[in-house]
C-alpha cells in the first residue's frame, strides 16, 4: 500500500505554486476601496472554500460509515475532520485580519462568521471525541458529524435573522482578469494542498489499521 | 404504532418512578441551576440594578447547564445498574426507548424551569411571567430541542471514556441555534412592548429544529447504539 504515483510530483508542484503565489498576488492590481488589505483574500477565500469542502466530505463520509459500518468511510471522515480544523483556522485567522481594516472591527456576529466558527467548533469537538472518547468513539464522532451537518441551515437562518454584514460571494465571477488569475491560481494551490494532505492522512490511518490487524494476527 | 408508544410510556414511567423515589436528578440539577443563577446575580447585579437584558441569557444558560447535568445522570443510572443492556436487549423498538427517555428529561427540566423563572424574574427584575403562555411555549420547545440532541448523545456516550467531559463538548456546538433562538425570543418577550412578530419567528425556528433533530435522532439511534 504505497503512495500513488502522482503523489510526489503533485507535492513538488504544490510547493512551487505556493512559492509563486506571493509574486502573483503582489502583481495583482489594488482593489479600489480596500487597497492593500484586500490582498489577504487571495488566501482567505481559498481556505474558507476548502474548509467547506472538507466539512462536506466529512459529513457525507460519516453518514456512510454510520449506515454501512465500513472503516474506509470512517478513515476519510477523520482525515477530513483534521483538515477542517486546519483550513478553518486559516480562514478564521485571516478573516478578522481583513475585517479589522475593511469593517473596522475584528469580529462581527455575522451569519457567515458565526456559522463558520460553529462549524469549526463542531470539528474540534469531533477531534476531541476521537482522541479521548476511547472505544466506540468512531460511531460517536460520526453521529456528531451527522448532527453538525443538519445544524448548518439552522445556524445560518438564526444568525441571518439576527444580523449580517459579510459580503456575498457573488462578486467572484465579476472579478477583473488581472485579479481573477491570481485568485484562481491560489484556489487551485489550496485545493491541491488539500488533496495531498487528505491522501496522506487517509494513508496513515490505513497503515495504522493494517498494523493493528497484524498485531491481532500475531497474538 | 401503539406498541411504540407503549414502550415509550413504560420507559418514561420507569424513569419517573425511579426519580420520584430518589429525587436525585431533580434535586441536584435544580440546586446546580439555582447556584448558577446566584453566581450571575453576584456578577451582574450592581447597586441593586441588574445589567440590562441579562435575564434572558441567564435563564437559558441555567437551563442548558442544568440540562447537561440531568442528561448525564439519567444514563449514568442505567450504566451503574447494568440495565442499559437489558433495555437494549428487550424486544422493543429502540427509537421508542429514546422517546421515553427524552420525554422524561424534558419533564424533569420543566420542573427546574418552574423554579428558575420566578427566581430570575425576582433577582433581575425582569417581567418573565408577564406573558406566561408565550414564555412556556418558548421554554418547552427550546428544552425539547436541547434534550433531543442531548438524549441521543448521552445514550451514545454511556460506553465512552470521560463521558462527563465529552457530553457538553458534543452538545453545546450543536445546540447553539436553539440557545440563540431561545435567548432572542425571551428577550423579545421582555421588551416593554413584547414583540410577538419576533417571538413567532424564533418559535417557528425552534419548532423546525425540534422536528429535524428528533427525526434524525430516531433515524440514527439504531445504528448508533449497535455495537
Amino acid at each position: 500500500m504505497s503512495m500513488p504515483k502522482w503523489f510526489n510530483p503533485a507535492a513538488v508542484l504544490c510547493a512551487v505554486m505556493f512559492a509563486a503565489s506571493p509574486l502573483l498576488i503582489a502583481n495583482a492590481p489594488f482593489e479600489s476601496t480596500m487597497g492593500m488589505v484586500q490582498k489577504i483574500s487571495y488566501y482567505h477565500m481559498p481556505s474558507a472554500w476548502i474548509f467547506l469542502i472538507a466539512a462536506i466530505i466529512c459529513g457525507v463520509a460519516s453518514v456512510r460509515f454510520l449506515f454501512t459500518g465500513k472503516a474506509r468511510h470512517d478513515r476519510l471522515a477523520w482525515a477530513s475532520a483534521e483538515l477542517i480544523v486546519l483550513f478553518g483556522a486559516l480562514a478564521l485567522v485571516t478573516g478578522p485580519l481583513w475585517a479589522r481594516k475593511a469593517w473596522g472591527t475584528w469580529w462581527e456576529w455575522d451569519v457567515r462568521l458565526t456559522s463558520s466558527l460553529m462549524g469549526w467548533m463542531v470539528s474540534v469537538a469531533y477531534l476531541l471525541v476521537r482522541k479521548y472518547g476511547g472505544p466506540g468513539s468512531d460511531k460517536l464522532a460520526a453521529g456528531l458529524a451527522l448532527f453538525g451537518m443538519a445544524n448548518v441551515p439552522f445556524i445560518y437562518i438564526s444568525v441571518n435573522y439576527w444580523r449580517t454584514i459579510h459580503p456575498k460571494t457573488s462578486v467572484i465571477p465579476k472579478l477583473p482578469l488581472d485579479m481573477g488569475i491570481p485568485f484562481w491560481f491560489c484556489v487551485t494551490t489550496f485545493l491541491l494542498l488539500f488533496v495531498l494532505l487528505l491522501r496522506m492522512r487517509v494513508r496513515l490511518e490505513e497503515q495504522r489499521a493494517r498494523l493493528d490487524a497484524l498485531h491481532l494476527a500475531l497474538d | 404504532m401503539s406498541a411504540f408508544l407503549r414502550v415509550a410510556w413504560l420507559v418514561l414511567r420507569k424513569d419517573l418512578v425511579v426519580e420520584m423515589r430518589s429525587l436525585e436528578i431533580v434535586s441536584t440539577s435544580l440546586f446546580f441551576a439555582v447556584s448558577c443563577v446566584l453566581f450571575f446575580a453576584v456578577a451582574f447585579v450592581q447597586e441593586g440594578r441588574p445589567m440590562e437584558g441579562a435575564a434572558a441569557g441567564i435563564l437559558w444558560i441555567a437551563v442548558a447547564f442544568a440540562g447537561t447535568l440531568a442528561l448525564g445522570r439519567t444514563f449514568e443510572r442505567e450504566r451503574q445498574s447494568e440495565t442499559l443492556r437489558a433495555l437494549l436487549l428487550a424486544p422493543a423498538d429502540r427509537p421508542a426507548l429514546y422517546v421515553g427517555k427524552l420525554i422524561g428529561i424534558v419533564a424533569l427540566l420543566a420542573v427546574a424551569e418552574v423554579v428558575l423563572l420566578p427566581l430570575i424574574a425576582y433577582l433581575f427584575q425582569a417581567p418573565l411571567l408577564r406573558t406566561p403562555l408565550w414564555m412556556a411555549a418558548v421554554l418547552v420547545s427550546g428544552t425539547i430541542g436541547y434534550c433531543a440532541v442531548g438524549t441521543l448523545f448521552a445514550a451514545m456516550l454511556v460506553r465512552a471514556r470521560s463521558r462527563d467531559v465529552l457530553l457538553p463538548i458534543l452538545l453545546y456546538p450543536i445546540t447553539i441555534p436553539v440557545i440563540i433562538a431561545g435567548v432572542r425570543a425571551t428577550a423579545a418577550l421582555l421588551e416593554a412592548q413584547p414583540d410577538l412578530e419576533v417571538v413567532r419567528f424564533w418559535l417557528s425556528l425552534i419548532a423546525a429544529y425540534d422536528v429535524v433533530f428528533i427525526t434524525i435522532a430516531l433515524w440514527s439511534f439504531e445504528p448508533l447504539m449497535t455495537d
